[in-house]
């Protein structure tokens, strides 16, 4: 092999790790934080201390605390479990959606396939912010409706994705070779076609578990996500709108939430890519 | 070029009968009586009949279906509790400031994105491209309504350079562009940069530097004429984000356009006016998409013969 091409290898390979290990390192932090919760926080995060109301961080409060003298580290320690959650749920459902409908269009094509690509195809020409604010208009500004909304956002996308690979894969001599022995249809599909489609969908997934945050946040600051005075990163932010002037600090925290967990999932998601299908990295 | 995009517009009335379709059985399925909410609170039960007959609430379902899409047709878009009466003429009116809107985070990520990508591809793996692709990674993930906080606290209330909402004149776009158009211009300046190092590695390049042209040379008489495809290319990818991520930036920054409206639509309960504006982003997201074809065929003229 060329020496420049070893080179690139080598270089290549240097960059994977770093993603992958970023976003896995940043991810287990989140977990962590999510789990544990208000075990970690130092106050209760609902507590008020109308004492101590919009104070910049000091030693006792160490992002400060809010409009009420809420501690803003309890709150978004605690406000992990919120946003996370609601991300992999949404990207869960969504999933298990965009798979069941994306390999039965494209396993079983002719009027099926025509239905359900159509479908899509309309649901696509809505932008995903629109569809999940007209949906959590309609399923309530609450946990349950924001996971609604972001989970039928998804759907579309995911399902097209998965359909595209699943006739990619029909094509292929050993599906030919399992219709051949008499396989029936779901054991071709679970265990031929799908496992290898896995790669392609985790790696959607994750990405898409990125703009699940985005996404649940943006609805929460709108005020049409998780209500306060549940610590939602994004429903705070909303909230500390209109201390921009009194209190910038309120705005930098969540802000830097929201943008890490982000981050977390961009970076497994990216990392997953160069990995699996080192091709399509430009 | 007139009839391929006859035909593509040709396309539209199809799909925006599906999407109202798919928008009615929704907005249907929403527990409540219309009726009731459309007479208010104080109306009395002979008041909330007269609605329900006057909107054709009383109708079986498919009727009111056929009715819903006559009426589309001629520019009736049904009764907003929030205009009391037909939306259109409303919505029209700030559609402008959206376009307005959308039109400076096109322009902004064209002269920002396609130069930091060329940067980052021409000094790949030196300090300049990992400061770029650095910014890239960052500005992929904050949240564009927090960018937007940021700079209405950095740049109205700290320096007061900036009115920090509303719209008084072009000054008031600066922040709302630049809030929505910081993803694009990280999704376009890493394309960019792709696709510049993979232009260097061709053939063409080679005969241009051996037949003596610097590198810089080469790379702005020949390479740069092939980094509008990839701009192309995200504009049309992020074209539902472009929309979308106006309905959260016009509500930050107070901005009248019909995002803003689709979320007091959506506060009211006013889902009339949430559906005539939903499929007013759905009209823009198709007509975006068109408009890309066509540009593709200009920059990229092989395409015309396919």
């Amino acid at each position: 092999m060329p020496e420049a091409v070893l080179r690139r290898r080598r270089r290549s390979g240097r960059r994977i790790n770093l993603f992958l290990w970023l976003g896995a390192l940043l991810l287990a932090a989140f977990v962590v934080l999510a789990v544990l919760g208000a075990r970690l926080a130092p106050y209760d995060p609902n507590a008020q201390d109308l004492f101590a109301m919009l104070e910049a961080p000091t030693s006792a409060h160490l992002l400060g605390t809010d409009n009420v003298g809420r501690d803003i580290l309890s709150r978004i320690i605690v406000g992990t479990r919120f946003t996370l959650s609601i991300a992999l749920a949404s990207v869960l459902f969504a999933g298990i959606g965009g798979i069941a409908l994306g390999s039965i269009a494209g396993y079983f094509g002719g009027l099926t396939d025509r239905i359900v690509t159509g479908v899509i195809d309309l649901l696509l020409t809505v932008p995903n912010i629109v569809l999940a604010i007209a949906i959590a208009s309609v399923a309530g500004a609450s946990a349950t409706g924001l996971t609604i909304a972001i989970t039928a956002s998804f759907i579309p996308p995911l399902a097209r994705l998965v359909r595209s690979r699943v006739i990619e894969l029909m094509a292929e001599d050993f599906v030919a070779a399992a219709v051949t022995v008499g396989m029936g249809h779901t054991r071709i599909l679970l265990r031929h076609i799908l496992p290898n489609a896995a790669t392609v969908i985790i790696i959607e997934l994750s990405l898409n578990a990125g703009q699940a945050v985005l996404i649940g946040s943006a609805l929460g600051f709108l005020g049409l996500g998780v209500q306060p005075p549940a610590p939602e990163w994004g429903t705070m932010l909303g909230a500390s709108r209109e201390y921009l002037t009194l209190a910038p600090h309120l705005v930098v925290a969540p802000g830097i939430a929201i943008s890490l967990l982000v981050l977390a999932f961009n970076a497994l998601g990216d990392g997953l890519r160069d990995v699996f299908d080192p091709a399509s990295t430009t | 070029m007139i009839r391929f995009v006859a035909r593509r517009f040709a396309t539209i009335p199809l799909v925006v009968l599906g999407v109202v379709t798919i928008l009615f059985i929704i907005f249907k399925s929403v527990p409540g009586d219309e009726a009731a909410f459309v007479a208010g609170a104080t109306a009395t039960q002979a008041e909330i009949e007269a609605v329900r007959v006057q909107l054709g609430l009383d109708q079986p379902l498919i009727e009111q279906y056929v009715r819903h899409v006559s009426g589309l047709l001629v520019g009736d878009f049904g009764y907003s509790t929030t205009f009391r009466g037909n939306p259109l003429p409303h919505i029209i009116n700030r559609l402008p400031a959206t376009l307005a809107l959308a039109a400076a985070a096109i322009g902004l990520t064209i002269v920002v994105g396609i130069p930091a990508g060329v940067v980052a591809a021409a000094y790949r793996n030196r300090l300049p491209d990992y400061l770029i692709s650095l910014s890239v990674v960052g500005l992929l993930a904050i949240p564009n309504f927090w960018l937007g906080m940021l700079l209405i606290a950095w740049l109205s209330v700290d320096l007061g350079l900036l009115p920090s909402f509303g719209s008084s004149g072009p000054v008031s776009l600066v922040i709302p562009t630049l809030a929505l158009a910081a993803r694009l211009i990280a999704l376009v300046a890493r394309m960019t940069r792709g696709v510049v190092i993979e232009e260097l590695r061709k053939d063409y390049v080679r005969t241009a530097r051996a037949k003596g042209l610097s590198k810089g040379l080469a790379l702005r008489r020949h390479v740069l004429r092939n980094v509008m495809i990839p701009t192309v290319t995200v504009i049309g990818l992020q074209a539902g984000y472009l929309l979308g991520g106006s309905v959260v930036v016009e509500r930050l920054c107070a901005w009248p356009g019909i995002g803003d409206l689709l979320l007091t639509a959506v506060s009211v309960r006013d889902y009339t006016l949430v559906q005539a504006i939903v499929l007013i982003f759905v009209v823009s997201f198709l007509t975006i998409n068109i408009a890309v074809e066509v540009i593709y065929r200009f920059v990229n003229p092989r395409l015309r013969y396919a």
